[in-house]
């Protein structure tokens, strides 16, 4: 191992983390916006920055900084490491798991192959249930160093639920080895192709159902959210405030978004985009890119045309012109495109890599659409169903999902083999 | 009306039963205090008075038997009701207990220990209930300064409650991890510490599910309650103290923040009740427009009451539904009576304005956001699974219990009992109109919800037909001794200056007597028994608030469940702290 596979390991480190990192306030975005409309109401809309709101995205970075300086209580009696530990961990645990997920396809450059991937483990599935069964001590810690009778009660229902649901979702992960032959989730989705209907969601739909069913108990989200229960026990991070308490949240939401990555990869094909295979696109990308670049420069002149004319005076200050800031510099890059077009046309569509470059958007591209889909879905649930209670909790875990995963895993086995 | 309870008093107690009198169409039986437990029996085995709907106390300082003790009663079957009453000297103020016979009476005998210091032997917690435990004196007696302030701050541990009650007879596990309780969930807890082998939760009086003020301590196995001792009085406001000391229409006022939620039918049930002891007929047009704001205020009600007990459930989506067509409905109450919540809306003998130009269109409007918000959380709960699992069974009650614990309202219309004032006692023109009484069949959490839902289709169901036939007409009585006279009066008639003068300054004056009239609040039967000795101000005026019993049984209808259920059947029950603790 050189230097340069140091290098080129630490930054696709670095960019995968920082990609999770700022798809945490989209996804806290997507959750008060999707709230808000399934409710029937607007949701945040009105802080912004230079008169800049970005559909209520500003509110995120308000609250993010309130939340930064706010005072932090900690509570006399307790063990400050492990208060202090807590939410690290649970941080960690979310965000950790994202180093076996693979964010784009194998591209080939200057000879060399790679995959947007923090490290293409042969145990990546096993990686991922290990890392993110961390999460249940993060949890543990938290209610048992706070206390408090409530946070207990959060952390002893944290504790069961994770482990009943951890099962769950081993059993619906070992499905797809069988099927796929290998630990590995870039394997699992290079496997599966660009054919829709060799994707798992569809060759495993049982496995999907429980490995979905059991996400959500381990992400601790409504219907599962009985560690939190916030109108039975307030939960486990009662006694948390300011910037800790923040961190339990951004746990959560960076789970959902990695284990929506997880679910993209394991049930969605991963980058694979549906009839289009890699070595399609790789030989057709000049075409893709001659076809994208004219529509790329009219879509943004009318995008920027249809925002700039929702100008109106409403607020008395520089949120009035903010479709004209959007809109106006939207017009001029879809301008300047069309006018490149012809000078550099013909000069960036003859390029070597482009075909890479081709593959790796779009890819890359595929993997974030279907994450941000499947996060919807979250969004979409919460807001829809009340709280399990913990005996149904249990109930459904031991009594349904595990033996329904054991069921799959058999048939599965027994479908491969007759197989061969 | 209910002259046979009265014969069988006397047949069966013979000179233990010392007279009996009528008001206002009401029959009093007044007992010695030694045969009271004795006539509550006969009673309510012989003369089927299956409810005790009120039991509270009154002073009569330098009379020879100072305090008495006044009970309700009513029989669900028979419709009928009758007041019995006893007295007990200054000196040994004390009466055998009602709770062997009525169940309900717990509470209620509590609190007229709390108020008068009436002693009632037998009773197995006789406590103070709305004032702290260390409070010094008996603050509805005559002789206790209304201004006098006693702030405490301590909380109650509420042991002593805890050592007397069953536990829930479910096989309790001690397991292993007894000493990570003992050493970590109790620690920071000095009620716990002395009973350091149980796991004790206090739920309120600041908690989330708590809407309003409540405290329940309870003692868990896991999570399941062992255990538990409610302890009210956080928002206890002295209502009745205040009441004594204002004006007849200054208690108006007061009543808004009884059951804050719908403080319209609390206007009206106090002005009922004050017309009915001033014999007033209010004008048609009036009774009509009561009926209309009273309808308007139960579906309020309703919808905080549904959504926010669903919020508890934790589909909290529905809430925002439901709360859009609150909220078109709280538009209409301000253009009515100039307020969304403190409206103080009717005035002794009529109301305080006609209703709002174009209310028609607007409450048709109101009432059909209503529908469509009810559809949708009807769609998004009815039959949800996990809704239906967390609901059905959980904090069930039976119709006898439910009727011997004081249940009314919707929290007894669950069980299967088709009580309701407005059927029963039709008042104003409730059996001029069509409607139905919505009635569960398991008397759980699931069923009150949806009877309430149920219900709202039925106030708008009044609503319209009210609209349709509002006649035209005074709003206001015209009986001057009650009402002020209108200004070309006041300014251009000596008669009408002088009427205006004397009620100005003095207020009207009831004559001598007692009533207890009832409506059908939002939470079940609202009553008001209001003494007077002709007076500018009630010499009593006590509230039957519907929850105070509800919430009574709250204990009995958690024991054994989950501590997620305690906040749904608390949400189901609609206990409000404004009502409960006065």
């Amino acid at each position: 191992m050189n230097a340069m596979d140091i290098s080129i390991a630490a930054a696709r480190a670095v960019v995968i983390f920082g990609l999770v990192l700022s798809l945490i306030p989209v996804l806290i975005w997507m959750e008060r916006k999707g709230a808000a409309y399934i409710q029937d109401r607007r949701g945040p809309n009105r802080a912004h920055i230079l008169g800049f709101r970005l559909g209520g995205l500003v509110h995120m970075l308000a609250d993010a900084l309130k939340l930064l300086t706010k005072e932090e209580v900690t509570a006399a009696g307790v063990m400050k490491p492990l208060v202090f530990l807590a939410p690290a961990l649970a941080f960690f645990a979310a965000t950790a798991t994202v180093a076996a997920v693979p964010f784009s396809g194998p591209i080939s450059v200057a000879g060399q192959t790679l995959t947007l991937e923090v490290a293409n483990m042969k145990a990546g599935l096993v990686y991922v249930l290990a890392i993110s069964s961390l999460g249940a001590y993060a949890l543990l810690l938290a209610g048992v160093t706070s206390q408090t009778s409530y946070s207990f009660l959060g952390a002893m229902r944290a504790a069961s639920q994770f482990i009943s649901y951890e099962l769950a979702l081993g059993m619906a992960a070992l499905a797809l080895f069988l099927v796929a032959g290998s630990l590995s989730l870039t394997d699992i989705a290079a496997d599966q192709g660009a054919v829709l209907w060799r994707w798992n969601a569809f060759r495993q739909p049982l496995a999907f159902l429980i490995f979905m069913a059991a996400l959500f108990a381990e992400a601790s989200r409504l219907p599962f959210d009985l560690p939190e229960g916030d109108s039975e026990i307030v939960g486990y991070h009662v006694e948390y405030s300011s910037m800790r308490f923040a961190m339990f949240f951004m746990a959560e939401y960076a789970h959902i978004i990695v284990g929506s990555a997880v679910v993209a990869a394991l049930f969605f094909g991963g980058w694979n985009i549906p009839f289009a295979d890699q070595g399609l696109i790789a030989a057709n990308a000049e075409r893709i890119a001659a076809v994208a670049w004219p529509i790329a420069a009219v879509v943004l002149m009318l995008a920027g045309a249809s925002i700039a004319q929702r100008f109106k005076k409403r607020f008395g200050d520089l949120r009035d012109y903010e479709p004209v800031m959007i809109g106006l510099p939207m017009m001029i890059a879809g301008v300047t495109l069309a006018i490149l077009y012809a000078p550099l046309g013909d000069v960036i569509l003859s390029t070597r890599w482009l075909p890479a470059a081709v593959t790796f958007v779009l890819g890359f591209t595929a993997v974030l659409a279907k994450t941000l889909l499947i996060a919807s879905v979250f969004v979409w649930v919460r807001w829809t169903l009340p709280r399990f209670r913990y005996d149904q909790v249990m109930a459904f875990g031991w009594k349904i999902l595990l033996p329904a995963g054991m069921l799959n895993l058999v048939v599965t086995a027994a479908i491969m083999l007759y197989l061969g | 009306m209910a002259i046979e309870y009265i014969k069988l008093l006397e047949e069966r107690l013979g000179d233990a039963a010392v007279e009996s009198h009528s008001f206002r169409g009401f029959e009093s039986a007044v007992v010695r205090s030694g045969a009271w437990e004795r006539a509550l029996e006969i009673l309510k085995t012989d003369g089927k008075l299956n409810m005790l709907t009120d039991l509270c106390g009154l002073d009569h300082p330098g009379e020879k038997d100072r305090f008495e003790v006044v009970a309700h009663l009513y029989s669900v079957e028979k419709k009928k009701r009758v007041r019995l009453k006893t007295r007990c000297p200054e000196d040994d103020p004390s009466i055998s207990t009602s709770t062997r016979v009525y169940p309900a009476a717990d509470w209620f005998e509590r609190e007229a220990f709390d108020m008068y210091g009436i002693r009632f032997d037998g009773h197995p917690n006789l406590k103070r209930i709305l004032c702290h435990r260390d409070f010094v004196g008996h603050p509805l007696r005559k002789d206790y300064p209304k201004e006098k302030r006693q702030p405490f701050s301590t909380p109650d541990t509420l042991m002593d409650e805890m050592e007397i009650l069953d536990p829930c007879d479910r096989p309790i596990v001690r397991s292993s991890d007894r000493k990570i309780l003992d050493g970590v969930t109790i620690a920071r807890s000095t009620i716990a510490r002395s009973h350091d082998s149980r796991f004790l939760l206090n739920i309120g009086p600041s908690h989330p599910a708590m809407h309003g003020c409540f405290r329940v301590l309870v003692e868990l196995d896991g999570e399941r309650i062992r255990n538990a001792v409610p302890e009210i009085g956080y928002m206890h406001r002295c209502f009745e103290k205040e009441a004594e000391a204002h004006t007849w229409h200054q208690v108006i006022a007061y009543t808004d923040r009884l059951n804050y939620v719908s403080p319209i039918m609390n206007n009206a049930g106090y002005c009922m009740a004050v017309e009915r002891l001033l014999d007033i007929e209010i004008p048609e047009r009036a009774k009509w427009i009561r009926m209309l704001a009273c309808e308007v205020s139960r579906i309020c009600d309703h919808l905080v009451a549904v959504g926010a007990n669903l919020v508890d459930i934790g589909a909290l989506t529905n809430f925002w539904y439901l709360f859009n067509a609150r909220e078109q409905f709280t538009d209409w109450i301000e253009a009515l009576a100039g307020a969304r919540l403190t409206a103080t809306y009717t005035r002794i003998g009529g109301l305080s304005r006609d209703i709002p130009a174009g209310s028609n269109a607007q409450l048709r409007s109101c009432i059909k956001t209503m529908r469509q918000a009810i559809k949708d959380v009807a769609a998004m709960t009815k039959k949800n699974r996990i809704l239906i699992d967390r609901t059905h069974g959980i904090g069930a009650i039976s119709e006898e219990e439910a009727i011997t614990r004081g249940f009314t309202g919707p929290c007894l219309r669950a069980t299967g009992c088709a009580y309701d004032v407005r059927r029963a006692h039709p008042y104003y023109f409730y059996d001029d109109i069509e409607w139905d009484v919505p009635v569960g069949i398991r008397g759980d959490t699931y069923d009150r919800i949806f009877v309430r839902m149920e219900e709202m289709e039925q106030s708008a169901r009044i609503i319209e037909q009210v609209l349709e036939r509002l006649p035209e007409g005074p709003i206001m009585t015209s009986r001057r001794d009650v009402v002020l006279p209108p200004p070309h009066e006041v300014y251009g008639s000596i008669e009408g200056m002088m009427q205006h003068f004397k009620l100005a300054m003095h207020g009207i004056h009831p004559p001598e007597g007692e009533v207890y009239s009832y409506t059908e609040a939002a939470n079940g039967e609202l009553g008001f028994y209001i003494v007077s000795d002709g007076c500018e101000r009630p010499y009593r005026a006590r509230v039957r608030a519907p929850c105070f019993p509800i919430y009574q049984a709250f204990p009995m209808l958690i024991k054994g469940h989950l501590v997620a259920d305690v906040v749904a059947i608390m949400g189901s029950l609609n206990i409000i702290a404004g009502e409960l603790d006065r």
